[in-house]
């Protein structure tokens, strides 16, 4: 597929000006680019440079500042997700928006009828449903509740409801984030079948290879700019790399790693079931000193018990747990800090700070209890201050000062918080779930120096990412988890991307086991 | 619209809408006092004069205040920990009860008997709420209702007291408790004043809650588990306990405001020793925005509105309800007030 | 023993639940809808309130019953609609503002009756609502009088059962707000205003609330005195947390509710009552309640986004 003049094809969208600003921060910055019948255009950008505020804008969840919207030659009313629908522009989001409580068809046809109306014209949904599926590859149970579903499944619901609602401009936000290589390249399937059949596609993506293998054009965008549009016969992924950056930023190259001690050991553990997602079942895990064990696989696999099982947040149901040589009794946060276990968490709102403390508090929040942050149950607000102004300035976290509370933070600098923070107790082992995810690239070498820095001084450190590429970067061993249980260990280098992709589909296990 | 977080919000802002929420408030006042045919300003002026106009007026508020900031602390404790105490009236009940119990049948010496029945209110109040408590952190059972349920049961429990194995035989009749004896009286603070030791007890509290909330360790995990429940877990609060301990504390302190009716104003338990407190707390502890520091002054204003309208209701067609209106209208817009300072509404 | 075997044979104890049922059933409908569409509303007892004194007043001076109802009604969307706006829109806490609106909406039900009555002791009565005659069915021996002795209004509490289920899961409407409560973000990405469905469903909620308030002046008793409510909207939202969020399993839980009520004012009367103090019979309506909060506290499906307010644009 050739890259297409949208001059000279029919332009289906066309974007003039939008700038968008929040407060200060700039999110978008006078951007303007047209999309033409049947192709599909990258949206390529580190995270924070604008693409997912651009899209929102477009589909009607944000208000532009300035600059306007046309759709198939008409203006969109700006701030009506109902209105871009109407108009043929169907989105995916990064988190789906889905009711996991509802089915599949009710999640589909939400929205799409007249709201005061009796009935719900089911069986003429269904077969809608059951034509488009079939006709783009979109498998799935109509009837199945939602929260049953995989992580591929529900895009392939998402897909579903924009061509449900006809959409022939099709929004895709990091769509291959959770699914493995296989999954990714059926999605890609889907897609040039939709632009066979011309409809037009915006990919939203920070992966170069992926942006090379699906687009006929790629636009970059770097902090709220748009900085570059080329079409993609034109380009590599080194000249890409570095329109989206700005400057050449050489990845972290780890050192050859000396394996120690076994500092943490899981012993055919088993964890209880979620909802519909797996527990641990029958899993071993030795974590080594100064060894990174990068653990890959498609979100939903049972990372979150495993994290939470070394977090301290949950004991295990049958198995043992031992730190050293000892096991474990009596396991809790609390439990885990003590025995030397630092934790950064996967979501550093929600679980890694508390967004309305100051810097101070959640500094010490791991060790407020102890001294010299507390006496016999009295604070010493002025030690946890100075532990906050320490870790301020070792781990460059750019903030007013100690008393600022954390929300107003960025992310890359709220994990330079939590980063300190574990690494200034010492810790002997270290979980690190999705360190880096949500963060500028600036951010993200130096967590993942830090990590590095962290294992060469003797730590274990368990890295869990749905990056294949950050796991095949970082890893001395890589494991794999699929529906729960852990694949043999694989040594740097031992296994591709597909291959490793294959594990993450669960191919394999039941040989190896 | 959406909101929009402000990063520093001006002075203007901060100190301008909570005076446009006062000024919402009056406005509110004043069209109900036009509405029963009153002069607005006349009833206004009325219900200062009831409040502070003497200084009958003034101890007779002052008196008012006093289980306010203690159901008041309760009720800023709690919700500091997003622990929905609503039930602040039956623990209060359950002081009364305990104080008269162990003030009419033990017979306890004179230094003795005020600071046990204290402590055993405290002790009452907090296992009243510990049940819902309990419930919320093993059974995840919303404490909302089960605590609002138990000012029912509670209530109606005192009934069955007052007509039954706890009614004075001297009583002619009504129901109501025997008297507590001289000596398991609180003192009045300077003699020939109406106003007795329980309001400096509540002095005392509100400075000890304050010092809890803002030195302590157990404060320190009491906003953790109130803002963050998920990171606090994370990070190693045990977060069921510090919501009993919390729950201990408010239960305790709203069991004080029977204790110190009781002991420093009625006397005895009637079934309408509380004409709301604890519900009344609720507003005290918001309007105070939960600073214990703040509860006394709001507890002082909240009974001053109230201690004036009754005055004023005597002079004046304007029923004495006007006061409740006015405090839950000054309650809604305070919320929203404080809210925008905090967030600016934005199209889109 | 034979005494409950007397009470549960006589068909003025089935009259009895019906009639206890009603005020609950409309109010636990409305709170339903409002918690199905993500947002707690504890105005519900002052609203009740509100929504007795509101109906009454309006019988008293000159209107219709049904007039009365539909004053109720409006005045409870009234309280709905500030509710909706300060807990949707504005995302304020839900627990303050439903807290605040019942101070406000019983308070103000307080004074104006005061206003319209000031010097009254005895509350005085109106007309209410009287047992709708259906020719044949009432006529039956027992049946009749046990099922089918109900006044209009309790028939359209019943309906209003049916017409709540029907419009959640029979229509689109139904559909989105369910979505709405269940997660948001999906209700917006389909185009729908998630802030118009919710303070929609308070507002609409909220009058059906006043309805059940309205009831009690004005088909079970036919007055306004202080304290009517007494605690019945607290017990509505347990009966919504033990109906599973679900309409009709809600009419069940209301029914069995009422059941234990009608069923302890009757053993009061009997050789029961001499032993046990009456207070005990009082407070069965209130230790039910919590236990069947206990009870479904496992079970329940709670509406994934109950008390998460939205925020466009976050996210």
């Amino acid at each position: 597929m050739g890259p297409k003049d949208p001059a000279r094809d029919e332009t289906v969208l066309r974007l003039s000006g939008i700038t968008k600003r929040f407060g200060a921060l700039v999110a978008n910055d006078e951007i303007s680019f047209a999309l033409a019948k049947g192709e599909v255009v990258a949206l390529l950008g580190e995270n924070g440079a604008g693409k997912t505020t651009l899209m929102n804008i477009l589909f009607g969840h944000y208000t532009a500042d300035e600059g306007t919207v046309e759709v198939f030659g008409a203006p969109l009313p700006p701030g009506q997700p109902g209105a871009a629908l109407a108009a043929g522009v169907g989105m995916v989001h990064q988190h789906f928006t889905l009711a996991d409580n509802m089915t599949v068809l009710e999640n589909i046809q939400l929205g799409t009828e007249p709201l005061w109306r009796l009935g719900l014209g089911r069986s003429a949904a269904r077969r809608r449903v059951a034509r488009l599926a079939q006709d783009f590859g979109l498998a799935v149970d109509p009837d199945a509740r939602v929260g049953t579903l995989s992580v591929g499944e529900r895009q392939r619901v998402e897909i579903l409801k924009a061509l449900y609602r006809e959409a022939r401009i099709l929004i895709l936000d990091e769509p291959t984030a959770v699914l493995t290589p296989q999954e990714a390249e059926a999605l890609f399937e889907t897609l040039r079948k939709m632009v066979a059949q011309g409809l037009s596609v915006i990919f939203i993506s920070h992966k170069l290879h992926e942006v090379m293998a699906i687009s006929s054009r790629v636009l970059v965008l770097r902090h709220g700019r748009l900085v570059g549009e080329v079409a993609t016969r034109d380009t590599d992924r080194h000249a890409l790399a570095t329109l989206m950056v700005g400057a050449e930023i050489a990845a972290p190259e780890p050192t050859q790693a000396r394996p120690g001690a076994v500092l943490m050991t899981l012993d055919r553990v088993e964890t209880p079931p979620r909802g519909n997602r797996p527990g641990l079942r029958g899993v071993d895990l030795a974590l080594r000193a100064g060894q990174i064990l990068g653990l890959a696989g498609v979100s939903g696999n049972g990372q979150g018990a495993l994290a939470d099982l070394i977090s301290g947040l949950e004991g295990p149901i049958a198995g043992r747990l031992r730190v050293g040589e000892a096991e474990v009794t009596r396991w809790s946060p609390r439990a885990a800090l003590a025995a030397g276990v630092g934790r950064i968490p996967e979501d550093r709102h929600k679980t890694g700070t508390i967004a309305d403390f100051t810097l101070t508090e959640n500094a010490v929040l791991e060790s407020y209890a102890r001294p010299p942050t507390a006496n016999h149950g009295w604070m010493n607000w002025r030690a946890a201050r100075e532990a906050a102004q320490e870790i301020i300035a070792k781990y460059d976290v750019r903030c007013p000062g100690p008393e600022t509370r954390i929300r107003l933070l960025s992310g890359g600098n709220m994990q330079k918080l939590i980063l300190g923070r574990v690494l200034e107790a010492a810790p002997r082992i270290i979980l690190a779930n999705q360190p880096v995810r949500g963060l500028d690239i600036g951010a993200v070498t130096y967590v993942q120096e830090q990590l590095i820095a962290a294992r060469n001084a003797g730590a274990a450190v368990l890295l869990i990412s749905e990056d294949l590429d950050e796991i095949l970067t970082l890893s001395d061993v890589i494991r794999v988890i699929s529906d729960g249980r852990l694949s043999p260990e694989f040594a740097r280098g031992e296994k591709t991307a597909a291959e490793l992709g294959q594990w993450m589909a669960g191919q394999g296990f039941d040989h190896a086991a | 619209m959406r909101l929009e977080p402000i990063a520093a919000p001006s002075h203007a802002r901060t100190l301008g809408l909570p005076a446009l929420a006062i000024a919402a408030t009056v406005l509110v006042a004043a069209l109900l006092a036009a509405l029963a045919g009153a002069n607005p300003l006349q009833t206004f002026g009325l219900i200062v004069k009831g409040a502070v106009g003497s200084k009958f007026a003034t101890l007779e508020t002052l008196n008012r205040a006093t289980p306010l900031i203690f159901t008041g602390l309760a009720v800023a404790v709690a919700f500091r920990a997003k622990l929905w105490n609503i039930g602040a009236e039956a623990q209060l009940y359950a002081g009364a009860l305990v104080t008269v119990l162990i003030g009419t049948q033990m017979g306890l010496p004179g230094p003795l008997a005020l600071p046990i029945m204290a402590l055993a209110a405290v002790l009452a109040g907090a296992l009243t709420l510990l049940g819902p408590v309990l419930l919320k952190t093993r059974l995840g059972v919303d404490e909302v209702v089960t605590t609002l349920l138990l000012n029912f049961i509670m209530a109606l429990f005192i009934s069955y007291l007052l007509e039954g194995p706890l009614k004075d035989p001297m009583g002619m009749g009504w129901p109501k408790s025997p008297a507590l004896p001289r000596d398991a009286r609180l003192p009045r603070i300077v003699e020939g004043l109406r106003l007795h030791w329980g309001f400096a007890l509540a002095l005392i509290c509100a400075a000890g809650v304050w010092l809890i909330q803002t030195r302590t360790t157990l404060g320190y995990e009491i906003r953790a588990v109130g803002q963050n429940p998920q990171a606090a877990r994370f990070a190693g609060i045990p977060v069921g306990r510090v919501l009993v301990k919390t729950a201990l504390i408010s239960g305790g302190l709203a069991a004080l405001a029977g204790f110190s009716e009781v002991a420093g104003l009625k006397g005895n338990l009637t079934s309408d020793l509380s004409p709301g407190f604890g519900y009344t707390g609720i507003i005290v502890a918001m309007l105070a925005l939960l600073h214990p520091l703040g509860v006394v002054v709001s507890a002082l204003f909240v009974a001053g509105i109230f201690v004036g309208a009754d005055s004023m209701s005597r002079a004046a067609e304007v029923p004495t309800y006007i006061a409740d209106i006015l405090l839950a209208a000054a309650l809604l817009f305070m919320v929203l007030a404080i809210l925008l300072t905090r967030f600016r509404v934005v199209r889109g | 023993m034979s005494e409950l075997v007397d009470i549960l044979i006589s068909a003025s104890f089935w009259a009895a639940v019906l009639r206890i049922a009603a005020p609950l059933i409309f109010a636990t409908m409305g709170e339903l809808i409002c918690e199905r569409a993500g947002v707690l509303n504890l105005g519900i007892e002052g609203i009740m309130v509100f929504g007795a004194f509101a109906g009454w007043v309006t019988v008293y001076a000159g209107g219709g019953l049904w007039a009365g109802v539909a004053v109720a009604m409006l005045a409870g969307m009234g309280f709905g609609a500030v509710h909706a706006l300060l807990t949707v829109p504005f995302g304020l806490s839900q627990h303050v503002v439903g807290l605040g609106i019942t101070m406000l909406a019983t308070a103000s039900a307080y004074y104006a009756y005061r206003l319209a009555l000031p010097e009254v002791t005895n509350p005085p009565r109106i007309e209410p609502f009287q047992p709708l005659h259906i020719p044949g069915l009432s006529d039956l021996p027992w049946l009749g009088e046990a099922l089918f002795s109900q006044t209009a209004l309790s028939w359209a509490g019943f309906a209003c059962v049916a017409l709540t289920a029907l419009v959640l899961y029979r229509t689109p409407l139904g559909l989105a707000l369910r979505a709405a409560g269940e997660n948001p973000q999906a209700v917006e990405a389909q185009g729908l205003s998630v802030a118009a469905l919710r303070m929609g469903a308070v507002i609409v909620g909220s009058g059906l609330m006043a309805v059940g308030g309205a009831f009690l002046t004005m088909s079970a008793f036919s007055s306004f005195f202080f304290e009517m409510v007494n605690g019945r909207g607290w017990i509505c939202i347990a009966l919504v947390v033990f109906g599973a969020w679900k309409p009709g399993k809600a009419l069940l839980g209301a029914l069995l509710f009422a059941g234990f009520d009608a069923l302890q004012v009757r053993l009061q009367q009997t050789g029961l009552g001499q032993i046990v103090p009456y207070q005990v019979f009082l407070m069965i309506p209130y230790l039910l309640s919590i236990l069947a909060l206990i009870l479904m506290s496992r079970r329940a499906q709670v509406p994934a986004a109950l008390m998460t307010p939205f925020n466009r644009g976050e996210r």
